[in-house]
């Protein structure tokens, strides 16, 4: 249930967040939690009070502290060597992922971190990869030091087991700096040809010479450093012999280059060197357009992105950090509370209270019993718990699912039809080409290579891949502008495509972070909800939580005698009355044989009822997915139990398959026999869970709540509140096509305007250089203009 | 006319300047962050002490 705000609510000074159950104040600023206090003294006590005053309530609530050790594994000089970009006697330099970088103030406190502890040279951020780099004395600070500094601050830097790796996708800088060169060469080249269009007098042929000579010397770089993507793409697709649009492009373009170098040094004319740079550098902007990925999103994340770098072992009743490829089976590990299960194994002391969050979509902690089995990537929430490790890290049940789902992807070997129409397109070519040589060599063998020349000059499907890529990049930010992020251009393709659709339902259909709350039992006063509101308000339960965001109270009452026993509930005295809130073993100490999620309470012992917890639909689903079902056949797959069947059956229409308490083996079994019948899927899934089956399937869409959040690997990420929009976004893919088609109906309009002169072998660089520009730019406008313009109609 | 061949080598001389100053930018990573030099430049530098502040309390 969305939180009602009223006008006169405190809201935290550091976060904005609204003060729930206790009010913490510091000189007239109000605080939600004792962390946002920390911080702000912090920073109050370094002058840094900028951090405030640059925007209102920059900090993330820092109700949840960072435990003592947690960076103890820094100290560990093996794993640390993985960590540091480098290091030397004096200096260490570190790269941290810092995920709570937002706004200009969090870049203004990083960046004077210096200020903070003088053992810090220097910190650079980079916003849009949320990281900063941070250069720090060896002897005077260390980095577990610079950890805990940082966490203090209320930055903690997110560590995973993928840093070890060490691996990063590159930003493509080499195709930026090849349509820098091309550029300049362009333009030159067309400013020196300027004279040739125009008609320079025969008494400057020293002149013409010279401009000849010049342009041929600004087009070697065009060659040989530019084109080099088309070339390596083209003999990349002649290996696998398969003919892709970018082979004719290389060939055009070599031929184009051959013939203007042959003009040139035998002096016979200008050459082409004007087109072969524009169209170079045309289809390398298309390409840096399309190529523009977002990449503050990762859609290539593994396991390893989620795991810690290291967990406490037990050994002789000492903890020791140790990174997670050295956990051997056998070993004891200990968990603390919010830390992640690593490997599977059984849990040997404490109650384990675990959130499967993203594994399952389930935001409802599992409490687990010691002997019981725990499952590598649960969260625990509640106290420290030890596990007997029964498995590696990379056996485990999670992490071998991820290296099971290595089978090749249907949908990746298929190619684009782009490249089958410019197969189309270039045996027409070779036959006009052959034709044109034939007539030639009949009638006047020295027209027979200009003609056949030129016909390669003028008609390379470059206007195909140029009306393409600009569509496509056009496409993806229109998209992109929806929160609707697509891996690349190919799975614009993949979802036009679509004729089933897939849905996952805990996290997808229904929301994880807002449950509806039913109650059941005596009928509770308006004291007695203000009672249970304030308790609950009191802890950091995702259940607590939700229970004081139900029923949200001015003013809170007081609460003494607070007790929390982590993983049972919580008591309390509230207005002298003893208020329990918890499992119904901690509340009136029997055990509840239901499946269901629910909280009891009970007042001065007295079991009073309880409150279901159940999972609710985002809303706009239903008519989504009535929306759906009219074009596409749907499918649910859930992990849950069928208590949902009538209402989902509803929902999808009698002939949807439904299936619940489904395995993520199951999930990728369904998606890859819907395939053999010949079915186009597109996954929608949010979970670990899912991950098989997003990958599995033409297209996968992760569902998260923010973009921020971690989601698996997947071809797109689609933000929660846009899931309705669904429909739009699929009939905007579909018309991607069309308007390729169109815009390429148009560029061979010009292609048979040139072929008409090339064939009879007068091709002049004049006409070549008008025809180029002109169909390039005809394509810019009707690409654009026509996305544009359909997106408008579909309000996206 | 033989001027313009003076003319042409300084033009293209200022150009490959730019095209230098271009694919240096690409190679030092400027076009890679968008959002924190803008941000930066606004930050009002306060001349730091090299003593860090003592408690003001």
């Amino acid at each position: 249930m969305p939180l009602s705000a009223t006008c006169n609510e405190v809201r935290c000074y550091h976060c904005g967040e609204p003060c729930l159950a206790t009010v913490t104040r510091l000189e007239e600023k109000t605080f939600c939690c004792e962390g946002c206090k920390m911080v702000y003294s912090i920073i109050n006590e370094y002058a840094l009070c900028d951090y405030y005053n640059l925007n209102e309530n920059p900090g993330v609530a820092q109700r949840i502290k960072v435990r003592k050790d947690k960076f103890a594994f820094l100290d560990d000089a093996s794993i640390a060597a993985k960590l540091v970009s480098f290091r030397n006697d004096e200096q260490v330099h570190i790269k941290f992922y810092l995920p709570q970088i937002h706004c200009s103030s969090c870049l203004y406190l990083l960046e004077n971190l210096h200020r903070l502890d003088r053992g810090v040279i220097s910190a650079k951020v980079d916003f849009t990869h949320k990281e900063a780099t941070i250069v720090i004395q060896a002897k005077t600070t260390s980095l577990r030091q610079l950890a805990e500094l940082l966490a203090r601050i209320g930055y903690e830097p997110y560590i995973s087991l993928n840093d070890l790796n060490g691996k990063r996708p590159v930003y493509n800088k080499r195709m930026i700096s090849q349509l820098g060169v091309a550029g300049f060469c362009f333009g030159n080249i067309m400013l020196l040809s300027f004279p040739e269009y125009l008609g320079i007098g025969v008494s400057e042929q020293g002149l013409k010479n010279i401009f000849h000579w010049i342009s041929f010397a600004l087009s070697v770089p065009v060659l040989l450093y530019a084109a080099i993507p088309f070339y390596e793409s083209s003999w990349k697709s002649l290996r696998h012999r398969f003919l892709n649009i970018d082979a004719p492009i290389a060939l055009a373009i070599i031929i184009t280059f051959s013939r203007s170098a042959w003009e040139v040094l035998s002096g016979t004319g200008a050459g082409y060197f004007d087109s072969m740079s524009g169209i170079v550098f045309f289809m390398l902007a298309g390409r840096v357009l399309q190529d523009k990925t977002y990449q503050r999103l990762s859609f290539e994340r593994d396991y390893t992105s989620y795991f810690p770098v290291a967990v406490s072992v037990l050994k002789k009743d000492k903890e020791i950090p140790t990174a997670l490829p050295g956990i051997k089976v056998g070993d004891t590990v200990l968990i603390h509370n919010d830390e992640l299960v690593p490997a599977d194994g059984i849990l040997s002391r404490g109650n384990a209270y675990i959130d499967y969050s993203f594994v399952t979509g389930e935001s409802i902690p599992v409490l687990k019993e010691t002997g019981e089995l725990v499952y590598a990537g649960g969260k625990q929430t509640g106290g420290s718990i030890e596990i007997f490790v029964l498995k590696e890290v990379s056996q485990s049940y999670l992490t071998s699912l991820w290296e099971k789902d290595d089978t090749t992807k249907t949908g990746e070997s298929k190619s684009s039809f782009v490249h089958l129409l410019s197969r189309y397109f270039t045996y027409i070519i070779f036959a006009i080409a052959a034709g044109t040589a034939f007539y030639w060599y009949n009638h006047d063998t020295h027209k027979l290579w200009p003609a056949v020349t030129a016909i390669f000059i003028i008609a390379c499907p470059c206007a195909l891949l140029l009306s393409n890529s600009f569509t496509n990049g056009n496409m993806l930010r229109i998209l992109g502008r929806n929160h609707f992020f697509l891996r690349n251009a190919q799975t614009i393709e993949q979802i036009a495509d679509t004729t089933n659709i897939v849905f996952d339902k805990t996290g997808t259909l229904t929301s994880s972070i807002e449950q509806e709350i039913i109650y059941e039992g005596n009928p509770l006063t308006a004291i007695q909800t203000k009672q249970v509101s304030s308790l609950a308000g009191c802890s950091n339960h995702p259940l607590s939580r939700a229970l004081a965001k139900q029923f949200p109270s001015k003013k809170n009452m007081q609460v003494l005698a607070y007790k929390e026993t982590p993983g049972e509930g919580i008591e309390g005295f509230v207005d002298n009355d003893l208020v329990k809130i918890g499992t119904c073993c901690f509340v009136c100490g029997k055990t509840d044989l239901r499946m269901e999620t629910a909280v009891f309470i009970s007042f001065e012992n007295d079991l009073l009822g309880w409150f279901r917890f159940r999972n609710h639909y985002r809303n706009h689903i239903p008519s989504l997915l009535a929306e759906l079902k009219k074009e596409y056949r749907l499918s649910v797959l859930s992990g849950d139990n069928a208590s949902e069947k009538q209402t989902l059956q509803k929902l999808l229409g009698d002939d949807a398959d439904i299936l619940f308490n489904q395995k993520p083996e199951n999930k990728l079994a369904y998606i890859k026999e819907l395939q053999q019948k010949g079915a186009h899927v597109m996954m929608i899934g949010d979970g670990l869970n899912d991950a098989g089956a997003l990958k599995q399937s033409n297209t996968g869409i992760a569902v998260c709540e923010q973009t921020n959040n971690f989601t698996p690997a997947s071809d797109a990420i689609i933000e929660a509140a846009q899931l309705s929009r669904l429909g739009a976004f699929i009939r905007l893919c579909r018309a991607n096509r069309k308007i390729v088609m169109a815009s390429f109906g148009l560029s061979i309009l010009y292609n048979l305007v040139g072929l008409f002169f090339a064939v009879q072998g007068n091709l002049s660089p004049l006409i070549a250089a008008i025809l180029m520009p002109s169909s390039s730019l005809c394509i810019f406008l009707v690409t654009f203009g026509s996305s544009n313009l359909l997106a408008k109609r579909m309000h996206l | 006319m033989a001027v313009i061949v003076i003319l042409l080598i300084a033009s293209l001389s200022i150009a490959s300047i730019f095209l230098l100053a271009f694919l240096w930018g690409v190679r030092t990573g400027q076009f890679e962050d968008d959002y924190a030099p803008s941000a930066r430049m606004l930050f009002d530098d306060k001349p730091v002490s090299p003593i860090i502040k003592k408690k003001s309390k």
